[in-house]
């Protein structure tokens, strides 16, 4: 029985875990990009699932067009808020960049505050809320797919980015800017591009999280669990933000059964930060960030 | 091919990099571009590559003119497109980035399907043998000498037929400097790419380039054939570092007198 326990707290770690290495994921592109922290990266992931919430209730589409329809809206509503918003402020002092970032954050989350009120709702289930059973342990559908999709869809980046000249484009951008110039690589496009793909990544994270939670304005508070899982792993690394949030999303299920009894009610909220603290002692810059040495 | 009319360039500003200068590489030519340290020839190079707005530079007066056509206000990425490549300074290869993915990085512009692609492909990695062998290693972990042969052969998957080299030569040693400037020549010589060679190593630059400009405090001061240049005493004394045989002197006379530069042609 303990062993049917302990699996079933690893999948639901595993899938809280992908929802937050999918945040991060979206934060670490932007910022490796465009050396700009997006904080409004969670909210885009609520706006995400609230837009295709709308789309499945009120215009009775299917599950899966209206989340497609969802990502080529999000595609370009962050594309534009990139170039009304963000690009007007190239060359002003980073932190003004990343103020205006939040105060997005805010407009985007009373915005969804006044269009679809302060109540939870119920995010239409995709899947039968009939658990499966693995080995025993009975296990939330919703919570295999949102594993499987976040797997698919590391593998589609991967492959976008190791092979397509828009991908080695981007990557090229992400490390030095002014010879991706010289490559004669559009900057811009590439700047508005690492915008859209990391919304694109948002909404998954935000659909795929309402399909086993509820829709509320404050559901990008799962991006403070995100912040941990990117410092874990390194702000610069796409492969550390997913580890980072894997760990973390598993760690804070397993203190939260485990360790409940012994320090009270409530630990699971706090173990990503003391997971981050510790590492932090001992890496400063994550588990697969840069060094950055400083040379006096 | 590429004319420079009278340009002037201001940073920030106030500071005048580029005080009015003139240059001319014509189709299939190696011009040696020469100066030292802080005499504005990246700034030349920059200015033509069209990066000058994305660093608080502008150019205040005159043109960069290439083909006939003014091109001193275009996109960077429309520079290249036109056949402008760059090698920077500091060779500036994609450290993340495999050999392999460096080399198809250069090639970003062109639109003429995969064939072409390895044709040039096949044809940058007979140039530089030394590439072949590390096409899967990251660049960042690749030699100096092997970085730079790396940079060049980036620019060339533009297809491009202007080359603009910034010191090259910087930080290599003398023997790998030869086998570069000897590709370069080759490049030159068989793909009739024109090349805008910007170095301090004025002796190996001005052996393989027809014309040379010689380049102080944002003036040209001196522009001629390569020979004629090598000839010049001024050139000899203070970018040669040689003397004439009557002025040489033993260490032993430490204090002596210095010419001052005339820059007479």
């Amino acid at each position: 029985m303990a062993l049917q326990i302990l699996l079933q707290l690893i999948v639901t770690g595993l899938a809280w875990g992908s929802v937050y290495a999918l945040i991060a994921l979206g934060f670490v592109l932007i910022f490796k990009a465009t050396d700009i922290f997006n904080f409004a990266q969670p909210e885009l992931m609520m706006l995400g699932a609230y837009l295709s919430f709308t789309l499945i209730t009120a215009l009775k589409l299917p599950f899966l067009p209206a989340f497609l329809v969802t990502l080529v809206l999000m595609t370009v509503i962050s594309s534009l808020l990139e170039m009304m918003v963000i690009r007007p402020l190239v060359g002003e002092p980073v932190l003004a960049v990343i103020m205006v970032t939040l105060g997005l954050a805010n407009v985007i989350r009373g915005m969804t505050g006044l269009i679809w009120g302060y109540e939870e709702l119920q995010f239409p289930k995709p899947f039968s809320a009939q658990p499966i059973m693995l080995f025993g342990a009975a296990i939330n559908q919703a919570e295999i797919f949102t594993i499987l999709a976040t797997a698919l869809l590391l593998v589609v980046f991967f492959i976008f980015f190791k092979y397509s000249r828009a991908g080695l484009s981007m990557r090229a951008t992400a490390e030095d800017t002014s010879t991706a110039f010289l490559m004669g690589i559009n900057v811009k496009r590439v700047f508005t591009a690492s915008w859209a793909i990391a919304s694109v990544v948002a909404t998954i994270a935000g659909v795929l999280l309402a399909t086993f939670t509820y829709l509320e304005p404050i559901m990008g508070h799962a991006g403070l669990k995100a912040l941990p899982a990117l410092i874990l792993g390194g702000m610069d690394s796409v492969v550390g933000a997913i580890l980072g949030g894997l760990i973390i999303g598993v760690a804070e299920n397993l203190a939260g059964f485990y360790l409940e009894q012994y320090l009270g009610g409530g630990i699971n909220e706090i173990t990503a930060y003391v997971i981050v603290l510790i590492v932090m002692m001992v890496r400063p810059y994550g588990l697969f960030g840069t060094k950055e040495i400083e040379r006096v | 091919m590429l004319r420079i009319n009278n340009l002037e360039v201001v940073y920030n500003d106030i500071i005048l990099v580029l005080r009015g200068i003139s240059l001319e590489a014509p189709e299939a030519a190696i011009i040696a571009f020469l100066g030292s340290n802080g005499a504005g020839k990246s700034t030349t190079l920059r200015a033509i590559s069209g990066l000058l707005p994305y660093e608080d530079g502008e150019i205040t007066k005159g043109t960069i003119e290439y083909r006939g056509e003014a091109v001193h206000t275009f996109d960077p990425q429309r520079i290249v497109g036109l056949g402008i490549t760059q090698v920077p300074e500091g060779r500036r290869v994609f450290a993340e980035l495999t050999v392999e993915e460096n080399i198809r990085v250069g090639a970003h512009t062109r639109r003429d399907g995969k064939e072409e692609f390895r044709r040039d492909y096949d044809r940058v990695l007979a140039y530089f043998p030394a590439l072949s062998r590390r096409l899967r290693v990251q660049a960042g972990f690749v030699s100096g000498g092997e970085q730079q042969m790396l940079a060049i052969a980036r620019a060339f998957m533009a297809r491009p037929s202007l080359m603009m080299l910034d010191e090259p030569s910087l930080g290599l040693a003398p023997l790998l400097v030869t086998e570069i400037f000897d590709i370069i020549r080759k490049i030159n010589a068989e793909e009739r790419v024109s090349v805008l060679l910007v170095e301090q190593n004025a002796l190996m630059a001005l052996a393989i380039a027809e014309y040379g400009y010689i380049m102080e405090n944002g003036k040209i001061v001196l522009d001629g054939p390569s020979h004629k240049l090598m000839e010049n005493e001024d050139v000899k004394e203070f970018y040669l570092g040689m003397k004439s045989d009557k002025e040489r002197k033993s260490f032993a006379e430490v204090k002596h007198y210095k010419r001052r530069k005339r820059w007479l042609s």
